[in-house]
């Protein structure tokens, strides 16, 4: 299990655009960590930081206390999973199988083992029947899946998501759902960016809220979503969730899931039909 | 006016048919939404009504698609591109890649369709101030993020200034303030006489924007009637579509035996 800090951290990309500053950040191992802000705002860039495809411009990234800065890409490789937004920018192999056993097989796994960790990512996101198809002749949305279970089945101790739900229907959404817990259950983290505010109140504890490149509120979905922070959400142009809304016009304390909504009205002991 | 009239349509290669005995008109101005299941047929719709499909990939198709009231079986793809504009779901496959800056990517469409240079001028500039990204047109196109190709893909297609518009998950890679954008740009586009038909996943967003909405499933209309109506369908989780938040909110509440009527115009 993998302990990640920031200390610090800022990035300028070399064209001078600063994407990233003073960013400090303590994740636990476990933990389940939404990444919310405007197109922009650096959480692509911040994520890309902790399996050091980016090396901060200032300040430390630390896996379990360990500056990263002088670690190869490859050796992070198998400590930090990271599903890219474009599933076309990571599938390369022609068979869907063959895709899902290149990451177990390139840290080593043996061939059994390399076989049953696919299997069992194939099978969590959907697609174990699709083993002998061609990616390319798969929709996008099971293209998506079909990277997700890539990386699944290298078995990392943290599994970085770019937008896993980007179009996905409902039921690939819960499916997504209940991947995140499954990792979570295993005692992995998980860190993910999304611009659905329904799916992160809905699946998250933690909820990093990031605007010009630093962290602007950082807490569980009640806290960050709760009426008294919506200025600053609306800094970032995020509105809370539709349950969060509704709360706080009838008063509730902060509710921004369908779940928290219904539980608080049934704390306060709102009247039942007939 | 854009017509799908019992049209069938196979993929090359393909034993069986993709879509079954489509009928849908999309009049003048009108926005209609398009939901379903991932690979329900959304995108298949979208490659035959912009008549990508057979024109570009192959295929086979039966019954007939017209343009304004003439039957465009046959007709060479030109002729389509002029009239009927299309978003891909994934941006970056629709990226010209050989622009060197935002601005002449949304500038390539209008040049191509023969412009004069100032009109080409004008109506890039026009396009880019739509949709909030002039601050993007010194950028190289294959640097941007996801949501910010979805946006200069956009940006291309309203420069173009197409009768009829097809976009298949317009925003699915954007902020909300992105999709906000959107909406408020296809929405005057609309005003002015544009048709649109629209894939997407939000149904909060068609919610706002539609007149009508039609469900697919395995290739075929199932339920095709105004917005309010058909997203209300009691039949859309077996569809595979997510209602609108009010809605889902509401049949939550129902489940728990509370009365929806608790939180009903909380939000009016």
């Amino acid at each position: 299990m993998t302990a990640i800090a920031l200390e610090g951290v800022g990035f300028v990309y070399p064209d001078g655009t600063r994407a990233l500053a003073g960013v400090d950040l303590a994740v636990a191992p476990g933990e389940v960590v939404a990444i919310v802000g405007q197109n922009g705002s650096g959480k692509s860039t911040l994520v890309r930081h902790l399996d050091g495809l980016l090396r901060p411009t200032e300040g430390r990234v630390l896996l379990d206390g360990q500056d990263i800065a002088d670690v190869r890409v490859a050796a992070l490789a198998a400590r930090v999973g990271i599903v890219f937004q474009n599933p076309d920018r990571q599938i390369f192999a022609g068979r869907v199988r063959t895709e899902v056993e290149f990451g177990p097989r390139i840290l080593g796994r043996t061939p059994g083992e390399t076989a049953a960790a696919a299997s069992a990512a194939l099978a969590a996101v959907g697609l174990a029947e699709l083993g002998d198809a061609n990616p390319y002749d798969l929709g996008f949305s099971r293209r998506k899946l079909l990277a997700l279970a890539s990386v699944l089945a290298m078995n990392t101790p943290v599994v970085i998501l770019d937008e896993p739900t980007t179009g996905q229907d409902a039921r690939g959404v819960v499916r997504i759902q209940r991947v995140i817990q499954e990792i979570s259950k295993a005692g992995r983290t998980v860190i993910a960016i999304s611009h659905d505010m329904r799916f992160v109140a809905e699946t998250f504890g933690r909820v990093i809220v990031m605007g010009a490149g630093r962290v602007l509120l950082d807490g569980s979905p009640s806290q960050v979503f709760a009426e008294g922070v919506w200025p600053t959400l609306a800094s970032t142009y995020l509105e809370p969730p539709y349950a969060a809304r509704v709360g706080a016009r009838l008063g509730l304390a902060s509710t921004p899931s369908d779940a928290l909504l219904i539980g608080e009205l049934e704390r306060i002991g709102a009247a039942h039909p007939g | 006016m854009l017509g799908l009239h019992g049209i069938s349509y196979r993929y090359a290669g393909y034993a069986e048919p993709v879509l079954h005995e489509i009928n849908l008109t999309l009049a003048d101005g009108e926005i209609v939404g398009v939901v379903g299941a991932n690979d329900a047929g959304k995108s298949t719709l979208c490659l035959v009504a912009s008549g990508l499909a057979p024109g570009s990939i192959g295929g086979g198709l039966s019954g007939r698609l017209t343009i304004d009231g003439s039957d465009m079986a046959g007709r060479p793809l030109h002729e389509f591109s002029t009239r009927v504009g299309i978003a891909f779901q994934n941006p970056a496959t629709q990226l010209s890649g050989v622009s060197g800056s935002v601005f002449e990517e949304v500038a390539l469409g209008p040049m191509n369709l023969g412009l004069p240079a100032r009109e080409t001028v004008a109506r890039t500039r026009a396009a880019l101030t739509t949709l909030g990204i002039e601050d993007l047109r010194e950028r190289e196109p294959r640097h941007l993020s996801g949501g910010q190709a979805q946006l200069v893909v956009l940006a291309s297609l309203l420069a173009m200034r197409p009768a009829h518009l097809v976009l298949d998950e317009p925003t699915a890679q954007l902020d909300p303030e992105g999709t906000r954008l959107v909406g408020e740009a296809l929405r005057a586009l609309a005003a002015t006489g544009t048709g649109m038909l629209i894939t997407e996943h939000k149904t909060d967003l068609l919610n706002r924007l539609c007149s009508r909405v039609v469900v697919i499933d395995a290739g075929r209309i199932v339920l095709d009637g105004p917005t309010a109506a058909v997203l209300a369908d009691g039949r859309m989780e077996q569809w595979g579509v997510e209602p609108p938040s009010p809605i889902r909110l509401a049949r939550a509440l129902e489940a728990r035996g509370l009365d929806p009527g608790l939180v009903a115009g909380a939000l009016q």
